[in-house]
């Protein structure tokens, strides 16, 4: 692993420590169920916007090192979808499981939001270097569902918020520019070579 | 500040109050800011005094009160449980007096059906109100019956001191057998009425709040279950409780909704 990527490894467990220090010290309020979904759920789109953020990062800069970072992110967003869905299912539904299918089938927030996790993980076990060469072009098909997943998990925080619509609208404005930034005709810039270090 | 001589009730002996740190640290008060912290952070922007309350509509004697003149009726300490919309709840040892000996005082006639309640409304001590989130000021309302009910009380503080900004200084409403929302915050006018109020939260979204609110664990929200609730402060891995019928407060009041579909009537 080199030193970008290992940087990249430990700033997305920020999140996780910080989590892990407040349920040490029992410092996450009233509420601390609702805050550890909250915290878990908003990590996991912010760090898929951050994937989807690395091709424009490309073809406006030029600057090819990001891309090998992309899945990382992926996979930690993945990661953080995941303690969302383990948290309600455990600690908020409390493993009451006629209750879990009710919510995901009569529940239009949560169906999206289930949806976007069947989503990422689906992106998550071909996200290897196997799949990749098995599937071939299908597997860049495939992978444009990473579009679907982010926009169905920012309807999921849309329609779980009562009347402030604020923040989750800034993710949608975040997601519809980075979705806006893909559009053909734009000015880019030719990726760089990457620079190899010389061996004399 | 505390309030002073506060007369001690039977109501609640059985419950343990949720720490206060909790009951002032976790709001729903738009007015004072959009997240649940912050209400607290942002209560010094509300000025409780001076204060007045308006008491107005189908009555023989309206008036204008001062909250200082308020403060001399009786106070009382009742511990109540307190059941939010959002499937959470806490216990509360408020202070005030019943609602229904208030209300009497201004001898509403037989015209007077309903009373609706306002919050107040100035942006530059409310800065929630900054932003047309709700359609301010805040109003509820209850059926005459509903306000006259022993239970229904008006909130001048909690765990005897005088009510925090956040948790709607310097007077409220607690309704213990409904949903908090139906609890309005910060009264500035009481109001008796003809017609039914129509109460904020039902005016921006008429399929998920009603006018009852009544807490009924058969009767889901759209979004959620009531079936539960979690008691806050009980830690990360406390479990929840079931949501009883009225809050508890079935043997009270359910006479109040005889024959009524509390389905129709959520």
């Amino acid at each position: 692993m080199n030193a970008w990527k290992l940087m990249v490894f430990v700033l997305c467990l920020l999140p996780l420590g910080y989590l892990g220090l407040g349920i040490y010290e029992e410092d996450l309020g009233p509420n601390p169920v609702e805050y550890l979904t909250h915290e878990t759920g908003i990590w996991a789109l912010r760090l898929l916007l951050l994937t989807l953020a690395i091709t424009p990062l490309r073809r406006f800069t030029g600057w090819r090192r990001p891309v090998m970072l992309r899945r990382m992110l992926g996979l930690f967003s993945f990661f953080y979808a995941c303690l969302h869905l383990l948290i309600w299912l455990w600690l908020d539904r409390e493993l009451i499981w006629s209750g879990m299918f009710d919510d995901v089938l009569k529940r239009p927030y949560i169906t999206v939001g289930f949806i976007a996790f069947l989503i990422l993980s689906a992106l998550a076990a071909t996200s290897n270097s196997f799949s990749m060469q098995r599937l071939g072009r299908r597997w860049k098909r495939l992978h444009r569902f990473a579009y679907a997943a982010a926009a169905l998990g920012i309807l999921h925080y849309l329609w779980l918020v009562k009347a402030d619509l604020l923040h989750p609208m800034i993710y949608m404005v975040v997601f519809l520019l980075l979705m806006g930034l893909r559009l053909p005709g734009l000015p880019e810039r030719k990726p760089m070579p990457f620079r190899r270090k010389v061996v004399s | 500040q505390s309030i002073p001589d506060v007369r001690d009730t039977d109501y609640g002996e059985d419950l343990k109050p949720t720490a206060y740190r909790h009951i002032t640290s976790y709001n729903n008060f738009y007015e004072l800011g959009y997240g649940k912290r912050a209400p607290a952070e942002n209560a010094d922007s509300l000025k409780p005094r001076p204060w007045t309350v308006k008491v107005s509509g189908e009555c023989e004697k309206p008036a204008v009160l001062d909250m200082e003149d308020i403060l001399k009726i009786d106070q009382e300490e009742r511990v109540y449980r307190f059941r939010c919309v959002e499937a959470w709840a806490m216990v509360v040892p408020w202070v005030g007096f019943p609602l229904g000996d208030f209300l009497k005082g201004f001898q509403p006639t037989s015209r007077a059906k309903y009373v609706e309640f306002t919050t107040l409304y100035d942006p530059k001590q409310m800065p929630g109100q900054k932003r047309k989130v709700l359609d301010w000021p805040y109003r509820e309302g209850l059926r005459m019956d509903e306000a006259m009910h022993p239970l229904a009380f008006m909130a001048t503080g909690l765990y005897g001191e005088q009510l925090p900004a956040q948790n709607g200084a310097p007077l409220r409403l607690v309704v213990p057998w409904k949903y908090g929302f139906k609890s309005i915050k910060s009264i500035v006018s009481i109001r008796f009425t003809q017609e039914m109020p129509a109460n904020t939260w039902r005016r921006i979204a008429g399929d998920e709040y009603g006018f009852y609110a009544n807490v009924n664990p058969r009767v889901p929200h759209p979004r959620w279950s009531q079936k539960r609730h979690r008691v806050l402060g009980r830690g990360l891995f406390g479990s929840k409780e079931d949501t009883q019928l009225f809050n508890g407060y079935a043997e009270e009041v359910a006479g109040l909704y005889k024959g009524m579909d509390l389905r129709k009537n959520f």
